[in-house]
Formats: C-alpha cells, sequence, structure tokens
C-alpha cells in the first residue's frame, strides 16, 4: 500500500532533482564544493525515502537490509581507502552503479510490452554493462593487478566490431521478442565490449576513460528511468550523463587528446604504447646533498609535483620540504598540471591532505610564465608533463599536450625512479640538457634524504 | 507520465546538465567527477521498485544484488567526495581570507 498521494511523491522527486541540480553546481566551485556534495546527498536521501512512502513495496525487511549491507561495506571502504587509491574507488563505485541499472533493466523485460520501452532496456542493459566491465578492467589497471601498459592483440578491432554487431543483433531481437535468454546474451555482450572498450587504453588516459564510463552510467540510469516511468531518475542520470560528458572533455583537452583517439588510438597504433628503447645519452646524476645546496640557496623553488610522487605517497615529505625551504626565506610553489598524479585534479588533493597551503597550489596557466624567475624547478615523479617533445616534435603521442615550461627555470632537478620514460612512453630530452640534474630513487624516499639535507645546511 | 513529457524533460536535463559543469576550473575535475559518479547511484531508487514488486525468489535476489550495488555506489560516492572536499575545506580555515586574494600567503602553520 502506498502511504504517500502520487503528487507528493512527485514533489518530493522534484526536490530531490532540484538538489541534485544545486549539487553538481556547487560542486564546480571551490568555495561551495563541500556544501554542494551534501546537498547532493540530502536529495538521494529525499528519493529514497519517497520511494518507500510512495511505491506500492512488498519485501521491505530484505531491502532494507539490503541496503544496509552496501552502506555498511562503501562507507568505511570510502572513509579509509588512501587518497592515493582513490581514482581506483570511484572506478568501482562507477562500474556497481551501471551494473545496478543492468540488473534492474533485465528484471523489468519480463513487464515491457512497448518496443520503445524494451529499445530503452537494450540500452540500459548494454551501457550499463559495459561501464560495469570497462569500471572493473580500470580498478585492476589502477589497483596494478595488471599491467597498466595498453593490452593490444590483433584482430582486436574485428573481434571489437564483430562483438557490437552481435549486440545489436541480439538488441533486436530482444525488442522483438521480450526473451530474457536473449536479454543474458545482450548483458553478456556488453560486459565483453566493455573489457574490449579499455584493454588498448594507457595508464596515463585511464582518468580519462572513468569519467567517460561514468557519464555512460548516468545515461544507463536515465534509460533505466525511462523504463520504470521514474522522472527522478531519468533527470538524475540525463544530468550525470551531460555533465560527465562536458567534463571529459575537458579533461581529455587538458591533456591535449581526444576522447576518441583514447579509445580507438590503440586500434590504430599510434597509442600511447610508445618505443620503451632507452638512450645512451649520458645524463648528470646528482647526490641528495647536493640538491639540497641547489634548494637552500635559491630564491625560488618551483616544485613540480607527478604521478611518480603520488604512487610513492611523497605528498607529506614535499609538503614538509617546501616547508623546510620557505623557513629559509625561499619563495616556494607547487606547480600543479591539470592531469597530474592519477586523476585531473588528483594531486591537489593529495597536497592539499599534506596541508600544503592552498595558495601555494599554482594551476599550470598562472605558474608558467614564472617558471623564467625560478632558480630551481623540481620534479618530482613527473616526467610527461614537462616534456618539451609536446611542444617541438611533431610526431610525438603527446605533441600539443600543454606542458609545464620548467626548461625555462635556471636549474631543472628530476627526482626520478629511473630513467625509464613516463606513461606515454617517450624519452624526455629535457633530461639530457646541461642545466639538468637527475636523483635516482623513489620519490619519498628522494625527498625525505634531501629534506635531511636541507635542515643540516 | 507520457512519451513527449519523459523526453522534454530528458532535453532539458541535457542542457542543464551542460550549463552547470562548464566553467570547473581542473582543480575539481576530480571531486566532480566523484560527485556525479555518486549522483548517478540514485538508481538505487529503481532498484528499491524492482525488489519491492519482485514475484519469485530469483527475480528478488538478483533485485537485492542491485540494491547492494546502487547503495555502495551512492553511500560511498558521497562519503568519498566529501573526504575529498574536506581536505579543501580545512584548508580555507587556516588562511586568513579566501582564495582569489592573491599576496596573502600563509608561510609555515
Amino acid at each position: 500500500m502506498s502511504l504517500l498521494d502520487p503528487v507528493w511523491s512527485s514533489l518530493l522527486y522534484l526536490a530531490a532533482a532540484v538538489c541534485f541540480i544545486l549539487a553538481l553546481r556547487g560542486l564546480s566551485s571551490p568555495r561551495t564544493a563541500r556544501r554542494g556534495n551534501l546537498i547532493g546527498a540530502l536529495g538521494a536521501l529525499i528519493a529514497v525515502v519517497a520511494v518507500f512512502l510512495s511505491a506500492r513495496l512488498e519485501n521491505i525487511p530484505w531491502i532494507l537490509a539490503a541496503i544496509a549491507l552496501g552502506a555498511a561495506v562503501a562507507a568505511p571502504v570510502a572513509r579509509r581507502v588512501k587518497m592515493t587509491q582513490m581514482p581506483q574507488l570511484v572506478a568501482l563505485f562507477n562500474g556497481v552503479g551501471g551494473g545496478a541499472a543492468a540488473l534492474v533493466a533485465l528484471l523489468e523485460l519480463s513487464h515491457a510490452e512497448d518496443p520503445w520501452v524494451r529499445l530503452a532496456i537494450v540500452f540500459t542493459l548494454l551501457v550499463g554493462a559495459v561501464s560495469f566491465a570497462g569500471s572493473g578492467v580500470t580498478f585492476a589497471k589502477l589497483q596494478e593487478l595488471m599491467t597498466t601498459r595498453p593490452v593490444v592483440f590483433p584482430g582486436l578491432p574485428a573481434v571489437m566490431t564483430a562483438v557490437l554487431l552481435a549486440a545489436v543483433v541480439a538488441g533486436v531481437a530482444v525488442i522483438l521478442t521480450g526473451s530474457p535468454l536473449l536479454a543474458v546474451l545482450l548483458l553478456v555482450l556488453g560486459l565483453v565490449a566493455g573489457v574490449l572498450l579499455v584493454l588498448p587504453v594507457g595508464g596515463a588516459d585511464v582518468p580519462i576513460v572513468i569519467s567517460l564510463l561514468n557519464a555512460f552510467t548516468g545515461l544507463a540510469v536515465a534509460a533505466s528511468g525511462l523504463v520504470l516511468g521514474n522522472v527522478l531518475l531519468v533527470v538524475a542520470g540525463t544530468l550525470v550523463g551531460a555533465s560527465g560528458t562536458i567534463l571529459t572533455r575537458a579533461m581529455a583537452a587538458a591533456m591535449g587528446r581526444s576522447v576518441a583517439g583514447i579509445l580507438f588510438g590503440a586500434f590504430k597504433g599510434s597509442s600511447t604504447a610508445g618505443s620503451t628503447a632507452l638512450s645512451e645519452r649520458p645524463v648528470r646524476s646528482s647526490s641528495a646533498e647536493d640538491v639540497a645546496v641547489l634548494l637552500g640557496y635559491a630564491q625560488r623553488v618551483i616544485i613540480v609535483p607527478g604521478y611518480g610522487l603520488a604512487v610513492a605517497q611523497g605528498q607529506h615529505t614535499a609538503a614538509e620540504l617546501a616547508q623546510a625551504l620557505e623557513a629559509r626565506g625561499i619563495d616556494v610553489d607547487f606547480a600543479i598540471h591539470p592531469v597530474a598524479g592519477r586523476m585531473p585534479g588528483h594531486m591537489n588533493v593529495l597536497l592539499a591532505e599534506a596541508n600544503v597551503p592552498y595558495e601555494s597550489l599554482k594551476e599550470m596557466g598562472e605558474i608558467n610564465a614564472e617558471f623564467k624567475t625560478a632558480d630551481v624547478a623540481l620534479v618530482v615523479g613527473a616526467n610527461d608533463v614537462v616534456n618539451p617533445a609536446a611542444k617541438t616534435s611533431a610526431g610525438s603521442p603527446i605533441y600539443g599536450m600543454p606542458i609545464l615550461e620548467v626548461a625555462d627555470a635556471r636549474q631543472v632537478v628530476f627526482l626520478k625512479r629511473s630513467m625509464r620514460p613516463g606513461f606515454a612512453g617517450i624519452e624526455n630530452d629535457l633530461l639530457y640538457e646541461p642545466q639538468t640534474s637527475l636523483l635516482f630513487g623513489d620519490a619519498k624516499d628522494s625527498l625525505a634524504q634531501v629534506l635531511g639535507a636541507v635542515k643540516a645546511l | 507520465m507520457d512519451g513527449m513529457s519523459l523526453l522534454t524533460i530528458t532535453v532539458l536535463a541535457v542542457f542543464v546538465g551542460f550549463e552547470v559543469v562548464s566553467k570547473v576550473s581542473s582543480t575539481l575535475h576530480t571531486p566532480l567527477m566523484s560527485g556525479a559518479n555518486a549522483i548517478h547511484g540514485i538508481i538505487l531508487v529503481g532498484a528499491i521498485i524492482v525488489a519491492g514488486q519482485a514475484g519469485g525468489p530469483w527475480v528478488l535476489a538478483v533485485a537485492l544484488l542491485a540494491v547492494v550495488l546502487a547503495t555502495a555506489n551512492l553511500v560511498g560516492g558521497f562519503v568519498v567526495t566529501d573526504r575529498m572536499l574536506h581536505m579543501f575545506h580545512a584548508k580555507r580555515e587556516v588562511g586568513p581570507q579566501k582564495a582569489g586574494t592573491k599576496g596573502a600567503k600563509v608561510d609555515g602553520k
């Protein structure tokens, strides 16, 4: 039985939809972001209460138990996860959302007679399954359960085409017959397509794929709203689908790449899978003490943190080093490339966690002109985002990507694990320049050594 | 609701979705993606409806699985986004001014 008049439940859904719009709007500005997120959570709460009060539901104890189980698993994980591992957690949450949408669509098939509704079901099944499997592979790549390099095998484009064609045929068959067996087949094809879609994507591009799959899940949720005739699902899903698309494009633009290039680049063989051949040219390797002297007697130091810093979890040590240098009266800033870390904006989160003042975090556009005035640019675990090849060599896979102009600084110090190229798999000529010195080792260890040496000056 | 109204709402929602995030700085890309990720966890509403109308035990089992997954998406998504944003927020309370006032650099701690 329903406790609430349909008008009231519609009004509650409307309130929830408004909350979601305000949430996305709030999240777009640093000042209102946290409140925005809380408004979104409030909207979700309103919607869930509304569905319990308005829909004719049975099995309520079971449902409540399932909700408790889901929350009991997800909340502690979300609260305890290391901030460096957060991208894969977001991927995981996105995947299970897509999976839930696909399951909802599968179960609704038996009630659907209208071909348009069946079309929406087919769409939800396919896109939800792609999102689920794709996010799973993304998770495995980020968690380093599998290689982060693009996985390509001969005939991949042909297999992908065959799977998609089969999915279209199965989809049409489901619309015509409403057969649940064919729907399960479609689900499986969607899962295979999701895996094939993400396998050829290189590690550095994975964040963009997460964002894209996020938009996919949004669209699947919107389509499931059409199936159930639920306006809130339509609005919320469409909002995420649309904003996720914009966000994906913005992220890809920050890396100077196109979304199509990322997804299909590997198919054409021109992906981020570059050569891993090492050059024999000499480099100037340096000791922690030398680096400390360079830094300690500089006037202006710009630290360029990158992926390596995130992996080594050296953000706290980097923040300490910055403080030690500032205590010596040195002007220290952090130059944040839009795609530094494992996700766009990830580095800001990591450095904020390490108590680096917000004012010291400079975005690329703001800081690039300032490298000319810097005595030392300290590049910690970053490579591709400072590689001049992005500007100079038209054939390079990263050509066109905006970079941090560290070459303009008087001295450049790289803290690197090895001479291995970055994700893009291409060499960085800057490493061989006369003003560059290198300190090899794990980013965190190297930073700790440099920090100790600076304090001893 | 009839198909035409749903279509109208969908198209309008597309434009709202484009508009609200059109001017986001790259600093907030990750939290915004994570927040949007949490919002699509609202598929929980759909999962609850399906589970509440489930006839047989198999249908119920699959529907409950959807409820668990959707809840994980919804709750986990909002919690992890809040954690990310908490770090930005804590920072600003240390500083004397809001971000945007340049030069008012807080030295040390």
